[in-house]
């Protein structure tokens, strides 16, 4: 899923500080899961800024919704008929989100309330790190199911780097070696002769490199 | 022992149960300050209710010190049941930190509206 983390209140204020009604706009998937930008986040953002504007002696309506998802016309269709009564939102969903939400209402105004981190899983609750960059092209086929490009930090493809020492990568004593993990789970699954393959170019037209990507399915096009 | 008559306690199965959303929302309304007494950490008949609770009032302080509140307003406590004297301690020190921070704010501002439309409409407060 989708991992955000919360953006600090003070930012938050700093953005919207000028407008007189605002809608906290939440999302039901991702960001709900990661306790970053769900109806519970939404609630708690919504009574810190009604609290912050009466503090400052100011009348300013702050309303919530969440929707099912803000990534999806269908739902971002269901604000349609209130959008107008405000002057600017504040969506809690991740970047997809922010842009979608923009996108269908031009003349609103509309402020991030989170910080968009990466494509990850939760660990445990509190703690979510990162398992894929949506590179496009896919080896876990051949590293054993642990992905080199989003796990190792230098996105070697025949690792590892002269930089692993007992397992951990340079960069921070605390992260694995991507490729020692991979080695260590292709060994296990006694597929280590696989190891002694070498990866060919990878295609990074499909990363970031290629500008911004689009899947293309004709087969569900109507 | 006494305690002082200013302070409303509601009764809640485990400090578990008490959510930053309550927290919140009672400073909205206009309370002066709120704080939990749980069990003594590692003692919670629920494991960690009384941890978690410590975790939400944590991020209530900070919210409250970012819109100017005062964080200080919310705390936690921890005592076991048979300290009495000491629930009544911690009733009193927290008496004194709130009298010291003064009003709510945001009661002040309510109040204050309060007032201007009672004038408006010709009531008698």
């Amino acid at each position: 899923m989708i991992i955000a983390d919360k953006k600090s209140i003070e930012e938050i204020i700093e953005e919207i500080k000028d407008y007189n009604k605002i809608l906290i706009l939440g999302c039901n998937e991702c960001v709900t899961v990661c306790e970053a930008g769900g109806k519970k986040e939404v609630e708690i953002l919504a009574s810190a800024l009604r609290m912050y504007f009466l503090n400052k002696g100011r009348e300013v309506k702050i309303d919530e919704v969440t929707l099912e998802r803000q990534c999806d016309h269908e739902y971002l269709e269901e604000i349609r008929d209130v959008v107008d009564q405000y002057d600017s939102i504040v969506s809690l969903a991740c970047g997809v989100g922010v842009q979608f939400t923009a996108e269908q209402y031009h003349s609103t105004p509309i402020y991030p309330g989170v910080n968009t981190c990466f494509l990850g899983a939760t660990e445990k609750r509190g703690l979510w790190t990162e398992r894929c960059q949506a590179c496009g092209q896919c080896v876990l086929a051949r590293t054993g199911g642990i992905c080199p490009i989003s796990r190792c930090a230098k996105r070697i493809l025949n690792g590892p780097c002269g930089g692993s020492t007992k397992g951990k990568c340079e960069i921070n004593k605390e992260i694995d070696c991507a490729w020692q993990l991979i080695i260590d789970r292709l060994k296990a699954l006694g597929r280590i002769d696989e190891y002694e393959k070498l990866f060919p170019l990878k295609d990074w037209s499909t990363d970031r490199a290629g500008g911004p990507r689009k899947v293309v399915r004709e087969d569900l096009q109507i | 022992m006494q305690y002082p008559s200013n302070i409303i306690i509601i009764r809640v199965p485990c400090t578990g149960k008490v959510d930053i959303l309550h927290i919140l929302r009672a400073f909205e309304r206009g309370v002066d300050g709120v704080y939990a007494v749980g069990c003594v950490e590692g003692d919670c008949h629920f494991n960690s209710g009384n941890l978690r609770a410590r975790k939400r009032f944590e991020q209530a302080q900070k919210i409250l010190d970012a819109i100017k509140i005062g964080g200080e307003r919310a705390q936690m406590y921890n005592l076991s049941s048979g300290e009495g004297p000491l629930f009544a301690q911690i009733a009193v020190e927290m008496d004194e930190r709130i009298k010291r921070l003064g009003p709510n704010p945001i009661k002040l501002v309510k109040r204050g509206r309060f007032a201007k439309v009672s004038q408006k409409e010709g009531r008698i407060l």
